[in-house]
């Protein structure tokens, strides 16, 4: 564990006067839950619930050559960005395929792309994207934008909330589809999230962060911490970098093929390593069909060998335990697994995720 | 919230009530469920099993952690609170009511080595 002070967030003061439960994520102080994480979780699925995620880092990079830089960076191919204010999920790989991170990376003027990354791997991402700007285009200019916040909105009543609070900002976000986003004033609206749910994520200069955020609290929307955030992207199937993959494991192997673009021939870092490895395993979505709760690093057997769970946490949505596993290759949807946990084996079921979208589970019965 | 001065305390937050029929009943502290979080699974001993005291007795899960109990005296278990398994939130809602299981003690003396309120509001002020 680093020794060095916490970071703290332009909403810090915020989070202490609503009392919340703050811990350490990544290097940074943030809230865990403002007194109950699973009414957060029910806020976001039923309503409207916002989280402070200003701890990950926007990085913007800038140049005539920063779409052919991306082509090479990402394991997904930002040529699919046509529209400005359209943003693409990508790995940043190793030259061995291992992933470095997951971001979103948002083309916001032919000569003007801004990615955004993990709050724990930013100093390691920088380095990295610095790194590859030298070899590659270096009149490309880097600059981390550690002067910017950023508040996810998130529910079913989130857009609307938005435009309550801001009604200005209805006008240029109304239209705009999923994975898009647009300028309004001072802020950057993005259709995007990590809840499965509908909603914005808003970039803005770190100096308006309060009174948004302020807005956004008289407008109803309640503050929900990292400890909802998690349940709900892990319900929503999404993955989480540090847990569900690393530098250890390939996209292919994290359940993350969807984001590699092998369709065109395109030389991008890692692209060489991934093609040489065969994937050891697959990534899968489990039920637990007994009581209990499924947590990382438990172990498991199936019938066509071991495996081990990446993350797992009890649903509130679902009422049952859910989790992400690494299983063998040969594993299908349907067949049970015994993990153990303590002294018992508990049965649960392989299943295809995510296991909640827009508030509706899509378990099999 | 206080610390309830009619109950015994271990070091790793179990409170212990001495009932008129000579049984102790055993829950989590207020302290305890708070640091866990909203709770999501109860697992309690089996009726009729005995424990040492300081033994591995049962678990609560909350979204967050697990985290297990442990007995906080010697003795056979004659009851156990139901509820819990439907309703593991009961015990954030009220940690002192929702108690987990009764024990009969093998050895009544054992109590007076738990902590006391005072000695036991100094151990979370400690760890704060």
């Amino acid at each position: 564990m680093s020794t060095s002070p916490l970071g703290r967030t332009a909403l810090h003061d915020e989070h202490v006067r609503l009392g919340a439960r703050l811990t350490d994520f990544g290097g940074w102080e943030m809230p865990l839950h403002y007194g109950s994480q699973i009414e957060e979780h029910h806020r976001v699925r039923r309503a409207a619930g916002m989280f402070d995620v200003s701890h990950m880092l926007a990085i913007d990079l800038r140049g005539q050559a920063v779409r052919l830089f991306l082509r090479r960076l990402l394991a997904n191919d930002v040529v699919r960005l046509v529209l400005p204010g359209k943003a693409l999920y990508s790995c940043l790989l190793r030259e061995d395929g291992g992933i470095l991170d997951d971001l979103i990376a948002y083309f916001l003027a032919e000569d003007w792309f801004r990615l955004v990354v993990n709050a724990g791997t930013a100093d390691k991402d920088l380095a990295w994207i610095i790194a590859q700007r030298d070899r590659l285009a270096p009149e490309l200019a880097v600059q981390p934008r550690r002067d910017l916040a950023m508040i996810a909105v998130q529910g079913p009543e989130a857009r609307a909330s938005l435009w309550h609070a801001r009604p200005q900002t209805q006008a240029a976000s109304e239209a705009l589809a999923v994975f898009q986003g647009a300028h309004a004033g001072p802020l950057f609206v993005a259709r995007t999230g990590y809840t499965g749910e509908d909603g914005f994520e808003i970039i803005l200069p770190a100096s308006e962060a309060v009174p948004l955020w302020r807005d956004l609290l008289a407008a109803g929307v309640v503050p929900c911490g990292l400890g909802a955030r998690d349940t709900l992207r892990l319900e929503a199937g999404m993955s989480l970098y540090g847990q569900d993959m690393d530098e250890s494991v390939t996209p292919l192997e994290a359940g993350l093929a969807w984001t590699v673009a092998l369709k065109d021939y395109r030389d991008f870092i890692g692209r060489a390593g991934l093609e040489s490895r065969t994937p050891r395993f697959q990534l899968a979505g489990l039920v637990l069909r007994d009581k209990g709760v499924l947590r990382a690093h438990q172990k498991l057997r199936s019938t066509h060998g071991p495996g081990e769970i990446t993350s797992g946490t009890f649903s509130p949505t679902l009422g049952c335990s859910v989790a992400l596993a690494r299983v063998p290759l040969a594993c299908q949807p349907g067949e049970r697994v015994e993990v153990e946990i303590r002294d018992r084996r508990l049965q649960a079921e392989i299943v295809r995720y995510p296991f909640v979208r827009m508030g509706r589970s899509l378990l099999p019965d | 919230m206080t610390v309830p001065t009619a109950l015994k305390y271990t070091e790793s937050h179990e409170w212990a009530r001495l009932e008129p029929d000579g049984s102790v009943t055993v829950g989590i502290t207020h302290h305890a469920q708070d640091r866990l979080g909203d709770l999501v699974y109860v697992e309690n001993p089996v009726l009729g099993k005995s424990f040492r005291k300081g033994q591995e007795c049962g678990v609560v899960e909350s979204v967050k952690a697990a985290s297990d109990i442990y007995a906080p005296v010697s003795g056979e278990v004659t009851a156990i609170n139901d509820e819990l398994s439907a309703s593991p939130e009961k015990i954030n809602q009220d940690a002192y009511a929702a108690w987990m299981f009764k024990l009969k003690p093998s050895d009544p003396g054992e109590l007076n080595s738990l902590l006391d309120a005072a000695g036991y509001q100094r151990l979370i002020e400690s760890e704060a």
